[in-house]
């Protein structure tokens, strides 16, 4: 049986999301077109290789301590490799800080069409047809693939579903990954994470986050007396931490940190999908925006369009009124 | 120190209402402003302190029409020694291999110790280009890079993961960087900058010069087609709509019901 091929990530042990998002998407690709799913696990144990026993069909896995942390140089020698002799239709890997580094290149090397930032993949009766965005999220792109035996996908993160548990019973199957000789150009040192800071935004039960739309940091005082106004802290999206508007401890999305309050009110946030990873959870999200079509309204339950530098004023103004 | 940037000059699509054409394959850019891509920003600006800091001399190189020598003269202006635009001319409907073929052979001849590109661009965002090119050209490379240290014959880095997290890597040189939003303050670049460096020839290429026959362009492609259309929306937002006062009132007492002024 001809199958799909899952490069599980893992990181400081623990596999992360994104492997069970890559499985529950070659799962229903695999049900849809006839293909069993094989995982493919570098630098895990056979303990770690089993958490995946039941959302696949079989599980490589290469107990080798130098795969234990992604290194560019060792991860391309082994997963070309494997690619090559079983041939898969499809390799699936996340479009995640691991798989943005290593795709572009595996794909280059091994001849295979990538699809980034992929949002959907299928082989209808004639066509193979891929879905991704253009422009910041503003534009959906189809994209008709030219035909090709194998094709590389780099899902999005969050956008697929997946669990542990699809009542599969893979096969495991140890086998050794082939590594580089001699000394490599690029090393992994250590992970970093950032230092603790004034104030956890996970904690938060209200946050009011602010985006590029704020426009200069003089203008955060604004914000800071409407936050006050309904005890709410103070976040941001990937602009102003940028600009250190605000510390990066403050910024909301994939890169910085996933919150869940019981309100998320977004203030000239546009809502790239990095942003919306980490807040589309909210229990309700009010979003103010200038522009009409910002991807902030496609997770909003509430939307203002217009300029904040307008609007809190007059919103400070009714919250502090309704409350006394 | 060699070191090559390579830039994009990219439609600022924020606040835009962007049309899509009428073959359905792309989107109006009449009346939308370019702009350097926000990432490439930061890669020049990384480049250029890389010189002031240790010398050598910086090429900024794109790919591009030549409206797209705005970004150059751009690059220009914030202290880059030359320039070079690869014509974009038979790149239409290139995958992004195909874009990294064209600049590949425009920059391959300097030889660069150091590569820097933007992560991604804000219009396509493949976020695949500058891997390409390390690729081709024999280097190894880092990408998502938020800061970074030139020591001796090493580039120490550190590289964006998820969740606040960062990884330094070490890579020997010679290089290749794909640098994220934030790494630094990219300079302000004034009129009379510009002005200034308007005198600096910049050099074009173009896909005639070099043997790309059937390595760029529709036909090198790994897509047949691509059709473009308004995105879906997910999500069912309520749009709060009526005067200044009407809509404050109204998100008070959303943000009143869902418990956030108890």
């Amino acid at each position: 049986m001809e199958e799909i091929l899952v490069i599980a990530e893992h990181r400081q042990g623990a596999f992360r999301d994104i492997t069970f998002e890559q499985l529950g998407f070659a799962q229903q690709a695999g049900a849809l077109n006839n293909l069993s799913v094989t995982t493919v696990v570098l630098g895990m144990d056979a303990a770690g290789a089993e958490q995946l026993q039941s959302a696949c069909d079989a599980v490589l896995y290469t107990d080798d301590a130098r795969f234990a942390d992604y290194n560019a140089p060792d991860y391309l020698l082994a997963l070309s490799t494997i690619i090559r002799s079983r041939r898969p239709r499809l390799v699936v890997m996340g479009h995640t800080a691991q798989g943005m580094d290593l795709a572009p290149v595996l794909a280059l090397r091994t001849g295979l069409p990538l699809i980034t930032d992929c949002l959907g993949f299928e082989w209808t009766e004639t066509q193979v047809l891929a879905r991704r965005q253009l422009y910041a999220g503003k534009i959906d792109a189809r994209l008709v693939l030219k035909p090709a035996d194998t094709y590389m996908v780099n899902l999005r993160p969050g956008h697929f579903e997946g669990q542990p548990d699809m009542g599969k019973k893979a096969t495991l199957e140890a086998f050794p990954a082939p590594v580089e000789d001699g000394a490599s150009t690029r090393r992994f040192v250590e992970y970093i994470t950032a230092e603790t800071e004034d104030v956890d935004i996970t904690d938060a039960e209200i946050l009011v986050s602010i985006g590029r739309g704020i426009g200069k940091p003089e203008n955060i005082p604004l914000v800071e007396a409407f936050a006050g106004a309904i005890g709410a802290a103070l976040s941001c999206s990937r602009p102003v931490a940028d600009n250190q508007w605000l510390p990066k401890t403050r910024q909301v999305g994939t890169s910085g940190k996933t919150v869940r309050p019981k309100i998320y009110i977004a203030l000239g946030i546009s809502g790239a999908f990095q942003h919306q990873a980490g807040m589309k959870n909210a229990d309700t999200i009010i979003a103010v925006n200038t522009d009409p079509e910002a991807p902030i309204f496609s997770v909003a339950h509430y939307g203002i369009v217009g300029d904040l530098l307008e609007v809190l004023p007059v919103l400070t103004k009714k919250v502090t009124s309704t409350e006394v | 120190m060699n070191i090559v940037v390579c830039i994009k000059h990219v439609p600022e699509v924020i606040d835009a209402e962007l049309k899509i054409n009428k073959d359905g394959a792309g989107v109006v850019t009449d009346d939308l402003e370019f702009d350097i891509n926000e990432w490439d920003g930061f890669a020049v600006e990384s480049a250029i302190r890389l010189k002031e800091a240790h010398g050598g001399k910086v090429t900024a190189i794109t790919l591009g029409d030549e409206e797209s020598e705005e970004a150059l003269r751009n690059a220009l202006a914030m202290g880059a020694d030359e320039a070079i635009r690869f014509d974009s001319q038979g790149f239409e409907q290139s995958d992004a291999p195909g874009i990294a073929r064209g600049l590949h052979a425009g920059l391959a001849p300097l030889a660069p110790d150091l590569l820097l590109t933007g992560a991604q661009s804000s219009d396509d965002g493949w976020g695949q280009v500058g891997l390409c090119l390390a690729e081709m050209l024999g280097l190894s490379y880092a990408s998502l890079v938020v800061d970074f240290e030139l020591k001796d014959n090493l580039i120490i880095a550190h590289r964006e993961l998820e969740a606040n997290t960062l990884e330094r890597v070490e890579l020997t040189l010679p290089c290749a960087l794909t640098i994220q939003t934030g790494t630094n303050k990219p300079r302000y670049v004034s009129i009379m900058g510009i002005k200034k460096v308007r005198r600096i020839g910049i050099e074009t290429l173009s896909a005639t010069d070099f043997d790309l026959e059937g390595m760029i362009g529709a036909e090198a492609s790994f897509m047949a087609e691509r059709i473009l259309s308004p995105p879906e929306t997910g999500g069912h937002a309520e749009m709060i709509q009526g005067s200044l006062e009407e809509i404050c009132e109204r998100t008070a007492q959303v943000i009143r019901e869902k418990g956030g002024l108890a």
